[in-house]
């Protein structure tokens, strides 16, 4: 009976809860998607100080590289070096 | 007759619908399949794809279809009597909103997840994209206008349900930080905070000073106002104002900081409603006191019962949550019977209740009649009448008339305040993309938008005139409100009608609820805009004559596309969907 009540409860509380969950992640990933802006910074001509620190990142960048272009409204990738699309 | 035989009724032939008739339109028409990989599996991304339980994923599509009109609608059309209006949700939810619903799902899940505005472009044409922003446009206007008039009607009908309304805002926006900042669980605060607004209700319902009834700061009913207006017209004005000024930073704020948190309190309260509602009227199973049909209405019922109850019978506004929301989360295409179709179901039940709540709570007949004399009086009453007729019923459950005529309007009002948070906003968005389609790059930034949305509901809102004054009469927009919900119903059956024509499968299904809705339709405008509101009419209104002059052009325009595209004049590639099979 109790486990029921409370598999009632979570499952109440997830379809409440599932639109909020979307508009965080949403908003996750607009914050994630102006940093990697600022990591990508040189390739629209603003000098990155960091620069050197940034291309460290880039190995984890690069899998989420071709999902954030499309999400930035570039059909292609805006860069030769990469093999992207 | 029985209260409780009638939902009973009611309930048992909306099963039957759901048990056979959408299992015949999911096998035979639309053919589902268990195995097409849907778009929440093949462009998962955690945001907006994202397979979901179908239980889960119901229980969102209804908690975001339900709201204040399905209860609106039948409480005003219990003017023709109680049968004509419960024959209408049961069978227009059965084959016209259960198929729209699910029909437009399965459109978009077979159509990598897009909206209906997007397929309406695909499918019929560049045209047709455009007539449906400009059909939205007027129904989000109108929507924004009727509930800015609901929520300020009840706030001077019961004063009480003020300060409770308003502490949910202050809680909202501390329950949507501490679960953004702090990443905590939003159900356990969301309960306190709706205990909090009931505390605060019923404190209110008690103590005389927690009321804020402007029309009695201002001398009662007959007091002066501002501008030399009357008490009541000043109250409108003023709750109008705030209203508008409240949504219009409420939609320009990023939607967890208020809309999302509020969203979780008021989906509570649509539990708590159907509970006291389904609960009180078993408990006090009271009798039909409304007549089962009027022998003398001074407005005949066709074709006005079809536009009165739009939400609750058929609704388009349920096309763009299946299409916009529900079809990107959709684990296997075979769950959508479930999603959409009991989708609809769900909306149906809350309107039955509605219908039930206003017919019972009549010590007779003639009291009934006395109330519903006419059709304006109908229209002006019904929702007063609503939390009345509810509350009588919530006294089933022990709870004293006064807190349960609190709480109700508070629920009401909370649904209405739900809607026109997201029609604002979505009305902000469909500006913007006029904007960019005409080239009027202003429109396109968020404040310009926002102010055009805000300032042209208000205006709407505030024109006609109602018996109390000034601002009183938005409820004479809601004929206008069912049409443009049931056009947007009829693009969106077209739509279904279009794809399943090229799949060489029969559309009987969709194109009967079409038809039906757009003679319907076309009917009530032709007869509303000629006879009573042009120069000549009854009850001549420039505004509402305009209004419904527009609407009128677009259902023909409606009609003449669905006629050249479904005879087979236009054709347009479908994309090839074989690809999504795993």
């Amino acid at each position: 009976m109790f486990e029921q009540l409370k598999k009632l409860v979570q499952f109440y509380d997830e379809v409440l809860s599932m639109p909020h969950r979307q508009e965080i992640a949403r908003e996750l990933r607009d914050e994630d998607d102006l940093f990697m802006l600022l990591l990508y910074s040189e390739m629209i001509g603003i000098p990155n100080p960091v620069y050197y620190y940034t291309l460290e990142l880039y190995p984890y960048m690069m899998e989420k590289f071709h999902d954030w272009h499309l999400r930035m409204g570039m059909e292609k990738s805006p860069l030769t070096g990469i093999r992207c699309c | 007759m029985s209260g409780i035989l009638v939902a009973l009724l009611g309930i048992v032939v909306l099963s039957l619908g759901y048990r056979y008739y959408s299992k015949f339109v999911a096998e035979k028409i639309f053919r589902l399949d268990p195995n097409y990989v849907t778009p929440a599996h093949r462009y998962k991304d955690g945001v907006d794809f994202v397979p979901t339980n179908k239980f889960v994923l119901w229980g969102h599509h209804f908690t975001s279809v339900a709201g204040a009109a399905p209860i609106l609608g039948p409480a005003i059309a219990v003017y023709w009597g109680w049968l004509p209006a419960f024959l209408w949700v049961i069978l227009g939810t059965v084959f016209a909103a259960g198929v729209h619903d699910f029909g437009t799902l399965v459109l978009s899940v077979r159509n990598k997840g897009q909206s209906v505005g997007t397929l309406a472009h695909r499918l019929v044409g560049q045209r047709a994209k455009i007539l449906f922003l400009f059909i939205i446009l007027i129904l989000v206007l109108m929507v924004n206008a009727v509930f800015a008039w609901v929520i300020s009607n009840l706030f001077i009908s019961y004063p009480a349900s003020v300060l409770p309304v308003f502490i949910q805002i202050p809680l909202a926006i501390w329950i949507g930080h501490a679960v953004y900042k702090r990443n905590k669980k939003m159900l356990v605060p969301s309960l306190f905070a709706l205990a909090a607004m009931y505390l605060a209700a019923i404190l209110a319902s008690k103590v005389g000073f927690l009321q804020i009834d402007l029309v009695q700061y201002m001398g009662g009913e007959d007091g002066s106002g501002l501008f030399g207006l009357g008490a009541v017209s000043t109250a409108f004005l003023i709750w109008i104002v705030i209203l508008m000024i409240y949504v219009y930073i409420a939609s320009t704020l990023p939607v967890w900081k208020l809309l999302q948190p509020r969203d979780f309190i008021n989906s509570h309260q649509l539990v708590v409603g159907l509970g006291i509602l389904y609960l009180g009227l078993l408990f006090t199973n009271p009798e039909m006191t409304a007549p089962v049909t009027n022998a003398n209405p001074d407005t005949p019922w066709l074709p006005l019962l079809f536009i009165t109850i739009a939400c609750g019978a058929i609704s388009g506004f349920h096309g763009l949550v299946s299409s916009g929301t529900s079809s990107k989360q959709l684990d296997k295409e075979t769950d959508a019977r479930m999603v959409g179709y009991l989708g609809a179901v769900g909306e149906g039940v809350l309107a039955l209740v509605s219908i039930i709540a206003v017919a019972t709570f009549f010590a007779n007949t003639d009291e009934f009649l006395a109330t519903y004399s006419s059709f304006s009086a109908a229209n002006g009453a019904g929702l007063g009448v609503f939390v009345e007729g509810a509350a009588g019923l919530a006294g089933g459950l022990a709870i004293p008339p006064d807190i349960a005529t609190t709480i109700v309007s508070i629920i009401v009002v909370s649904f209405a305040a739900t809607t026109l948070d997201t029609s604002v906003r979505l009305m902000r968005y469909i500006i913007a993309e006029l904007g960019v389609e005409y080239k009027v790059p202003a429109l396109t930034k968020t404040h310009v938008a926002t102010t055009v949305a805000v300032v042209s509901s208000a205006a709407l809102v505030l024109l006609p005139e109602g018996p109390k004054g000034f601002g009183s009469g938005g409820y004479q927009l809601w004929p206008l409100f069912g049409t443009a919900n049931q056009l947007l119903a009829g693009i969106s059956l077209m739509l279904i009608a279009v794809w399943l024509k090229r799949l060489g499968r029969n559309y009987a299904v969709v194109l009967i609820p079409m038809i039906f809705l757009m003679f319907m339709t076309l009917y009530a405008m032709f007869q509303q805009v000629l006879f009573e509101w042009s120069w000549f009419g009854s009850n001549s209104n420039t505004l509402l004559f305009v209004l419904g002059a527009i609407i009128f052009v677009f259902a023909i325009w409606i009609i003449l596309t669905a006629f050249s595209v479904l005879s087979g004049k236009q054709e347009t590639p479908l994309d090839d969907d074989t690809e999504n099979y795993g």
